[in-house]
């Protein structure tokens, strides 16, 4: 009798392990995404929620479905959006890729350094995650302002004669991107280079390849899914980003996020919102499914 | 050879000077005297007094501090049990669903996140009268939703190093999975729920674009406050509140490290997993 306790008692623990946090995440994680899907499809309205049901009970409890394409017949007509996601994506893609060339040499330098420098290197690198992100862009205003240390600089060596317009520009964008998403790119860059199998470097130099070929034909490639996965980590947080481009850009600066941003809390139109952020989504289940794949490919590699 | 470790060294030098020297310069003119930030006009706490008077400041400090403790509390829990569900629990129901799950968060850009949460809780408010308004609470369930994934990857990424060996020993000796839990893996991973826990901290005392769609009138947190303020420009009591913040956490974070550092060295040689 006990053990039947004990057994009920065990497959209570599990049920409670995995699915308290699998119904959470099912909740308030994957209905919502749902939800934005349906709500893509609706009026705006002028009420509270702003939007018509999709689903209406009042008729004799008939579930009648209500669908408009308006809201995207409405993005794919107006230029400004096609413009907004076609730039955030080039601005992801050039950041990632600035992210790349000066992480990658970053993280190389940090795996070849000695154990107690290579600790406070790593430590300085994870440091930034855990400082306040907006205040890190926010430290990019003064810098960068007329006034800013940048001009002041490049003032008194003669470089240029007058201040430069450095804030509010497509410029300070990508700088401000590149700065914060920097510390995700070498993160995964170091975790790859620091399991590399040095003895294959000294094998390829033995047969007299030089370092340059070494680099290109061992270290490259035996580093891709560190590349990949910190390229990731930047790219699809980088495309919807919100407030690099609306404190360091122009007023110009069409990037979706804000556009997302400011169609949902100045004009209010939650339905176009919703549609915003649907084909955001589709264009990111790509690198979101990439993700996913070397995310669960490391785990396993982390088991054996 | 001497060539390239020339070159390292530079590389890592501008490196860190990109990462670290923004910073410095914020908190070097945060003691400055001047409201223009490029004129230096001599040293001053002014910006922190003014910041210590400014209610509005204090008020959102107090909320997100608040926020972050409850959402940090729950999604330390939660993301302990899910990542002792994928690497514990063997195969069950959705397996492939959750890993999804708990990955997707990690890299969802925020507006997407911010606005499907929204419109799940108008949504519920609608079906079934909950949340009656939106605020603090909403704040806090949405928080702990993006950050128990963070928590899970780092307990995942801890339990898949350590020793099984215990644990089975455990098991064998006719512990239940429950006790065995709670004795043996828990201490083993408490170092990773300590640093999920501060994540989970730091990203909830953060967080601008998630709360600003889900928070209500009356509810603003710190970020949100600041961001109203700097929208327009530089504002020198953000400075002085930006100094405060970044030297507090930093510290944190030091000591949080170094302790664990010591905790590990005291236990078993152990590789350290990174956050």
């Amino acid at each position: 009798m006990n053990n039947r306790y004990a057994e009920i008692a065990d497959k209570a623990w599990r049920l409670f392990v995995v699915y308290l946090p699998y119904l959470w995440l099912l909740l308030f994680f994957l209905t919502p995404f749902l939800i934005v899907f349906k709500i893509s499809f609706s009026d705006p309205v002028i009420a509270q929620p702003p939007f018509t049901p999709l689903f209406d009970w009042t008729k004799n409890g008939v579930n009648a479905l209500y669908v408009t394409f308006d809201n995207f017949v409405f993005l794919f007509e107006d230029d400004l959006y096609w413009s907004s996601y076609l730039k955030s994506v080039r601005v992801a893609a050039v950041s990632t890729f600035c992210c790349l060339v000066i992480g990658y040499p970053m993280a190389y330098a940090i795996t070849r350094a000695k154990t107690t420098t290579r600790n406070i290197l790593l430590l300085l690198v994870i440091l930034p995650f855990w400082t306040s992100f907006l205040l890190r862009v926010y430290a990019w205003m003064g810098m960068l302002s007329t006034h800013g240390l940048i001009n002041k600089g490049l003032l008194s060596i003669g470089l240029i004669d007058e201040p430069m317009k450095l804030l509010y520009t497509d410029f300070a964008v990508y700088l401000g991107i590149v700065y914060a998403y920097l510390p995700f790119m070498v993160l995964p860059l170091y975790a790859a280079l620091q399991r590399l199998d040095l003895s294959m470097h000294e094998a390829a130099s033995d047969l007299g390849a030089t370092p340059f070929r070494v680099f290109i034909d061992i270290t490259l490639p035996m580093s891709s899914a560190g590349i990949i996965a910190g390229c990731l980590l930047v790219f699809i947080p980088a495309i919807g980003e919100y407030v690099i481009p609306a404190l360091l850009g122009g007023a110009d600066s069409l990037m979706i996020g804000r556009q997302l941003f400011n169609e949902f809390f100045e004009n209010r139109d939650w339905p176009v919102a919703s549609a915003v952020a649907t084909i955001l989504l589709f264009i990111l289940v790509i690198p979101i499914m990439l993700f996913q794949r070397y995310q669960i490919t490391d785990g396993t590699s982390g088991n054996e | 050879m001497r060539q390239r470790s020339t070159f390292l060294f530079t590389t890592l030098a501008f490196g860190y000077a990109f990462l670290y020297l923004p910073i410095v310069i914020l908190m070097v003119y945060s003691f400055n005297d001047s409201r223009i930030q490029s004129v230096w006009n001599g040293f001053s706490l002014r910006w922190y007094s003014a910041l210590l008077n400014n209610a509005q400041v204090i008020d959102a400090a107090l909320l997100s501090l608040q926020i972050a403790l409850i959402s940090a509390t729950i999604a330390t829990i939660l993301g302990t049990l899910a990542g002792l569900s994928l690497t514990h629990m063997g195969r069950f129901k959705g397996r492939l669903l959750f890993t999804g799950l708990i990955a997707a968060p990690l890299i969802m850009p925020e507006v997407i996140t911010g606005l499907s949460l929204l419109l799940v809780f108008v949504s519920t408010e609608q079906l079934i009268g909950w949340p009656e308004s939106r605020g603090t609470l909403t704040i806090i369930f949405a928080h702990i939703t993006f950050s128990m994934a963070f928590v899970a990857v780092i307990v995942q990424s801890r339990l898949s190093t350590v020793d099984k060996s215990l644990e089975e020993a455990a098991m064998d000796l006719g512990g239940r999975p429950f006790r065995v839990a709670i004795d043996v893996t828990l201490p083993l991973i408490a170092p990773a729920m300590v640093s999920g826990w501060l994540l989970a901290f730091t990203l909830s005392l953060d967080d601008l674009v998630i709360a600003s769609f889900v928070s209500g009138p009356g509810s603003s947190t710190l970020p949100m406050v600041i961001f109203s303020k700097v929208k327009l420009g530089v504002a020198p009591d953000v400075n002085a509140l930006a100094t405060l913040v970044i030297t507090l956490v930093g510290i944190g974070v030091v000591i949080a490290g170094f302790v664990m550092h010591r905790m590990e060295k005291s236990r078993r040689p152990h590789p350290q997993a990174i956050p």
